[in-house]
């Protein structure tokens, strides 16, 4: 039989690790694809003295590559400080499963995003973020470095697609360089507007593709 | 390794084998072309094949023999249909296409194609079970208009358009009326003697006939033009080598198509519908239960996704195929879910199971065990809750 994945990701999609809720997390976070209709919930036990998650765990309404994600993540998690499971990108994911298809980025980086959601939560609840930051073009990168080119598997950042933001009053516009005809021109419109419109202080998104 | 359950027949058949032994010997023993018919016995035999077979086709539409091109399958055939009455009428006529919203990519990209190049393309609604707004399309026709283009039945849902209804109207009102049935040909009843059609795409590759193959019927007097340029085959409307094995291959699947085999399908079918909705908890059945192909079931199974189920399901040896958005090359839910109101999660859990000649009814107890456990497990795991 042949398959779309490797052996690791299908094991990991066959017998997920760490799947389930936690009744009392200290931080948890529920993250959704407007554009794939995937979702993953992530939940975090955090060990106060040294900031250490103690456990996760996760569900997923997704495709073979979103669970198997998500599998991985909370397993890479377990035992870190928040700020080194922070730093886990989608990349190290991938490769921890032996690589995902470039085409499945965008399902997989959803569980990334939630453990990062996740421990944002926490931070919040216990007081370690000092103040709301305003939105500039650089939080504005830093959040679209969650939306995955499915062509190159690069992040749309990264991937050089984004040629400018501005950010006037609350209204945010951003140029990317992408054909308006694109084949996933409007995948990668309905993942831009959804990262940039919950932001505390944004009114509005506006989004130019090229001619 | 599990036995493989295939019902995935609306994306391609297994070829019968008695299709395969009527093809032989126009590959091995008289493989001449029909063009070459003034030149040697071999061409003359391959000509009187060609014609032979051509008229065991259009009996089977109850059509005249010279109403038939064929064409290298029914992707080719739409294209024909669209872009050969745009390029014969834009000039005389006007450039107004008419086509529904949940079209095949044939038909659905050959009008958007011709959208880019400066015709005009209404995209008619569906209701929910697939039906087209007869009220939407009779406004929608103007003097412009040069092609009304609605399938006979929908590939995902397997709602069956009244296509009698929309011909006569397209008559009434002096518009050409294409229809694309490749996937009712052969299954459901298609009478060009006495419906309203002018233009029909039909395939080989889907009752288990050769892939490669279809054909486009075009009724007498109907002023298509032509596309493929080269040599003058096809009465002058589509230059290339003829097919001869491929056409003999598609005439012998016609011909294997019985009444019986159409009932069969449906019975499993039906029981393959009942058990799932009453077997698995929060599932919808999108199209109409009662006007509907005989070979398609198309379920959604809440809160679970496409991709999942299909790769699970494979895992047992069952083929299928979702409308999920993360099936898709295009990562694009189903244009067809979409269009008949269903939202990105209807979509999303859709599984499209499409039956065939080979098809068992014992087969179904094995998919609906299998698919209760596999929606179970996914359910357990969702984030999303009853």
């Amino acid at each position: 039989m042949k398959f779309p994945y490797n052996e690791k990701v299908l094991e990991h999609f066959k017998n997920p690790k760490n799947v389930g809720k936690i009744e009392d997390a200290d931080g948890k976070a529920v993250v959704g694809s407007p554009a794939c209709g995937d979702m993953v919930a992530v939940y975090i036990k955090v060990e106060e003295k040294e900031l250490r998650i103690q456990d996760a765990k996760f569900e997923s309404y997704g495709c073979a590559s979103n669970i198997a994600t998500g599998s991985i993540i909370t397993e890479l998690a377990k035992g870190k400080t928040i700020e080194e499971a922070k730093k886990i990108t989608w990349q190290q994911a991938s490769e921890a499963l032996g690589g995902l298809p470039k085409i499945k980025a965008h399902c997989s980086v959803l569980a990334v995003e939630g453990l990062r959601e996740a421990i944002t939560n926490y931070e919040e609840k216990h007081g370690l973020i000092k103040e709301k930051e305003p939105t500039t073009p650089e939080v504005i990168k830093r959040r679209l470095k969650n939306v995955m080119n499915p062509l190159t598997g690069l992040d749309i950042v990264r991937g050089n697609l984004i040629k400018d933001i501005k950010v006037e009053e609350g209204l945010v516009k951003i140029w990317v360089d992408l054909p308006e005809n694109h084949i996933f021109a409007a995948n990668i419109r309905d993942e831009v507007k959804e990262r940039v419109e919950t932001l505390w202080d944004v009114k509005g998104v506006e989004i130019h593709f090229a001619e | 390794m599990p036995e493989t359950i295939y019902m995935d027949n609306a994306a391609s058949t297994r070829l019968d084998e008695r299709v395969l032994e009527a093809m032989k010997p126009f590959f091995f023993n008289s493989y001449a072309v029909a063009t070459s018919e003034f030149g040697h016995s071999m061409g003359i035999e391959a000509k009187e094949t060609l014609e032979g077979m051509r008229v065991k086709l259009a009996a089977a539409l109850k059509a005249e023999p010279e109403e038939l091109v064929l064409t290298s399958g029914d992707t080719e055939a739409s294209n024909l249909a669209l872009k050969g009455m745009a390029l014969s009428l834009a000039g005389k006529k006007g450039k107004h296409i008419v086509v529904s919203r949940i079209e095949d990519f044939p038909v659905l990209n050959s009008a958007k194609a011709l959208e880019k190049s400066g015709f005009k393309v209404t995209f008619i609604n569906v209701d929910e079970e697939g039906f087209v707004n007869m009220d939407e399309l009779e406004k929608s026709i103007t003097n412009e208009t040069i092609i009304v283009s609605i399938q006979h039945t929908n590939q995902e849902i397997g709602t069956v358009q009244e296509i009698e209804r929309i011909g006569r109207l397209c008559k009434e009102k002096g518009v050409h009326f294409h229809t694309d049935a490749t996937h009712t040909f052969t299954r459901i009843p298609l009478d060009m003697s006495k419906m309203p059609i002018d233009l029909a795409t039909i395939s080989a590759h889907t009752i288990h006939g050769p892939k490669g193959v279809g054909a486009l019927y075009v009724r007498k007097g109907t002023p298509l033009g032509k596309l493929m340029d080269g040599g003058f085959q096809e009465f002058n409307l589509r230059a290339g080598l003829e097919n001869i094995p491929g056409v003999v291959g598609f005439a012998k699947a016609i011909e294997l198509v019985t009444e019986q085999e159409n009932e069969r399908i449906k019975s499993i079918r039906d029981a393959l519908i009942d058990r799932l909705l009453k077997e698995i908890p929060q599932t919808t059945l999108n199209g109409s239960r009662n006007k509907r192909i005989p070979q398609n079931a198309n379920i959604t199974f809440h809160r679970v996704e496409g991709e999942s189920i299909t790769l699970h399901l494979d895992m047992r040896g069952v083929e299928v195929s979702t409308g999920s958005a993360c099936f898709s090359r295009s990562l694009e839910a189903s244009h067809v879910i979409m269009g008949i109101g269903g939202d990105h999660e209807r979509a999303h859990g859709s599984i499209r199971y499409s039956l065939g000649r080979f098809n068992q009814l014992s087969e179904v107890n094995a998919v609906v065990d299998a698919m209760s456990d596999i929606v179970t497990n996914l359910r357990k795991i969702s984030p999303l809750k009853s």
